[in-house]
């Protein structure tokens, strides 16, 4: 044996090292004892340490999301590896760039139910972008190199490797490959001239356009661009859930968020529109509503690395298959070139969107004896100036502070889109901090999701993960009883979650600070003392429990038959507005 | 409509999973699908039969595109190509059916592939209309079994 062979083991970190991965979140297990031997004592690398394989994995993607490199975790077989499918289908869903390594039994056991074993490949096929399971250790490196490249190109996405023990451990040569070249993968990046130059001249003949962003902006880093092209053409902007940040939230043609929990002007403007701009967005079914009703009028310019999106839901008139940033620094050039008179085209349509805007803006009912949960986010939004990562879980507490949260930066806004995972919101928190120590990390959840991943609360008190949680407990499955409320009869079948725990004694058991405010009048310092804290903090603001998120568009209506909370009388109560 | 799809796959395992998985997973059709090596023995050729309006067609073709072990997707309803299966028809063939039996297979100029007492074995190669054919002149006579290949398909020059 050449003395230069070392074990799959050591390749594997040598590998983790060549792809410059600085964080590694994993939890150990019997048939990866060997890479966790060669992790121990590593100076390099940052070892952090879940309770439970689901939160590594959201740990993991919350470093992806708010750094845009590749997140990288490791478990075992068998369960290791199952706990982590949630993760990998959060990720794969919002098209977020993953490595996930799995143990696996020796190569000679495989298929033969040994203990602590999954086909975790088979199980994941459909929720990772690729997978592989390595059958050699000769195989370990061009496969570490291929899986970062597949994650990180094209459409991103999560990819898993599974390691049997006796790959692992037996020797081989290190090699690592300079490049990757996969016949079979090659991403359309630029898009085609001629249908970019088509695109622009759709939009100066256009009257009434909406652009229409996604989560393919953040992906691809092109919000100066977007922003650039919104401002050059003066076209009105808005997002969808996975694009908040992509374009700022406090710029004046900012529409905010369309679709089911939209604002009336968004959903309004891209129903009346005649030119639909979609930029890395996919016409997802909570966008869109009543597919045959959406935008009636419209000719929609489709802009998306991934030429299944177009025209997988709606009709598009002008495709556009490449990366979105690239397209858009060719749009733009296209478009500076044109000289139109943007803001005389414009103004009718600008005036039309100002009183859709005045006529509904995004309200709530304020109340002085109880704790209305946007005002929660309101106040957060006022005392971190708008300057925090917001990580969220699932369900009311999540569209409130998409609505009342004002986001001017990509990357600010992390939330599992296209899944819906409750539990991802604090345990991606602590990736998000882990990756970003020097920002203010702020996890909105709910007393239903926040006690789907509540164990990773340990992780964050052990490893000093300074995380602050905004508990909106209503003691609700809250958007559940919503639905149940308005669609099923007031019939409430199993939301209540009755006597939470008490959100500040657990934090307190954990080591960390539990907070709590019940008056409206206790919220400001309540955040603000979670602001000042060095530690991990659990703020439980008990709220309105029967408040609903709206404006609403119901299931199968279209997105401009919208549903309003009861009208606030404006004599007796005072009307809060956000613009 | 029907639709035949030459698809051009890595030579690696879990590849048919990864089609097959698609169609069930997305709740595309599958007719028949055929698998087989190519020249290069890295690289096998499916041929898939399908069906659907124009806006499911073109998802598969993309879906198709995308899959990580593609190398290349071709719709056949965009080319003139041929198409073949293969079928193993076992007939019942007792004494007073014997030479009718032989005589429909000689008309689709079907071989005889194995013969007992009692039964026929024939191989027929065509295309579809020819199968269903052979098989509905068969029928009357009593048939035991037949096995098909699923379609191959190859673009005419």
């Amino acid at each position: 044996m050449s003395s230069k062979e070392i074990t799959g083991a050591e390749i594997f970190l040598e590998c983790l090292k060549k792809e410059k991965v600085d964080t590694l979140f994993c939890y150990p297990g019997g048939v990866v004892l060997k890479i966790f031997d060669v992790l121990y004592g590593q100076k390099d690398l940052r070892i952090i340490l879940p309770r439970h394989e689901q939160g590594g994995v959201h740990m993991a993607d919350g470093y992806a999301r708010s750094t845009g490199k590749v997140g990288v975790a490791l478990v075992t077989s068998g369960p290791g590896a199952t706990n982590v499918v949630t993760g990998l289908a959060t990720a794969y869903m919002d098209s977020i760039p993953l490595v996930v390594f799995t143990g696996q039994v020796p190569t000679a056991l495989i298929g033969n139910d040994a203990f602590q074993e999954a086909d975790i490949v088979g199980i994941t096929r459909p929720c990772t972008k690729y997978n592989f399971l390595v059958k050699d250790v000769k195989d370990i490196a061009q496969t570490i190199k291929e899986a970062f490249y597949i994650a990180s190109t094209g459409r991103p996405g999560p990819v898993l490797i599974d390691l049997p023990r006796d790959v692992v451990t037996n020797k081989a040569e290190f090699h690592w490959p300079d490049h990757v070249d996969i016949r079979s993968y090659k991403p359309s990046v630029m898009g085609n001239k001629w249908q970019i130059k088509q695109a622009a001249e759709a939009i100066a003949k256009a009257k009434k356009p909406v652009a229409y962003i996604g989560g393919g902006v953040i992906l691809s880093n092109a919000a100066a661009e977007v922003l650039e092209f919104a401002e050059i053409t003066k076209i009105p902007v808005t997002h969808t859930l996975m694009g908040i940040g992509g374009f700022p939230g406090t710029h004046p043609l900012s529409l905010g968020m369309l679709g089911m929990h939209g604002t009336y002007y968004a959903n309004m403007a891209i129903h009346n529109s005649d030119l639909i701009v979609a930029i890395g967005a996919r016409f997802d079914d909570r966008v869109t509503g009543k597919v045959e009703g959406f935008a009636p009028e419209a000719k929609i310019v489709h802009i998306d690395v991934d030429p299944t999106s177009i025209r997988k839901n709606v009709r598009v008139d002008i495709p556009i298959v490449g990366d979105v940033r690239h397209v858009m620094v060719e749009l733009n050039k296209e478009l500076h070139h044109s000289k139109e008179p943007w803001d005389q085209i414009r103004k009718s349509w600008s005036k039309q969107i100002e009183a859709w805007r005045e006529e509904r803006p995004l309200t709530y009912e304020y109340a002085d004896d109880v704790i209305k949960p946007q005002f929660v986010i309101e106040k957060l939004n006022e005392v971190t100036r708008g300057d925090a990562i917001i990580v969220t879980d699932v369900g009311q507490h999540q569209m409130w502070a998409a609505q009342y949260f004002k986001y001017d930066k990509p990357r600010d806004w992390l939330s599992s889109g296209g899944l819906g995972t409750m539990g991802y919101g604090f345990p991606a928190a602590i990736g998000a901090k882990v990756a970003n120590p020097k920002r203010d990390v702020f996890c909105i959840t709910g007393d239903g999701g926040i006690q789907m991943n509540v164990q990773e609360l340990a992780t964050a008190v052990e490893n000093k993960i300074p995380v602050k949680v905004v508990i909106l407990n209503n003691r609700y499955l809250g958007m559940v009883r919503q639905w149940q409320e308005l669609f099923y009869q007031e019939r409430y079948s199993s939301v209540d979650l009755g006597s939470t725990p008490d959100f500040v004694k657990l934090a307190e058991a954990y080591g960390a600070i539990g907070l709590r405010a019940t008056k409206p009048s206790e919220v400001v310092a309540v955040l603000q003392e979670a602001l000042k804290a060095k530690q991990t903090v659990f703020m439980d603001f008990v709220t309105a429990r029967y408040e609903k998120v709206f404006p609403m568009v119901p299931a199968g209506a279209s997105i401009n038959e919208m549903i309003f909370g009861e009208e606030p009388k404006k004599e007796e109560k005072k009307l809060k507005a956000v613009k | 409509m029907k639709h035949i799809i030459s698809v051009l796959v890595e030579n690696k395992f879990g590849v048919l999973s990864r089609v097959s998985g698609l169609f069930s997973g997305r709740g595309f059709n599958i007719e028949t699908i055929s698998i087989g090596p190519t020249l290069d023995p890295t690289v096998s050729q499916m041929t898939i039969v399908t069906t659907g309006d124009e806006r499911i067609l073109e998802q598969i073709l993309k879906q198709l595109n995308k899959l990580i072990d593609v190398i290349k997707v071709t719709d056949l309803a965009e080319k003139e190509y041929v198409e073949r299966e293969m079928c193993l028809i076992k007939v019942n063939a007792p004494a007073e059916h014997r030479a009718e039996a032989l005589r429909i297979a000689d008309i689709f100029r079907a071989r005889v592939v194995d013969s007992s007492q009692k039964s026929y074995t024939f191989q027929i190669t065509g295309d579809e209309k020819k199968i269903s054919a052979i098989i509905e002149l068969l029928r009357p006579i009593g048939i035991k079994e037949i096995v098909r290949t699923g379609k191959v398909a190859i673009t005419r020059e």
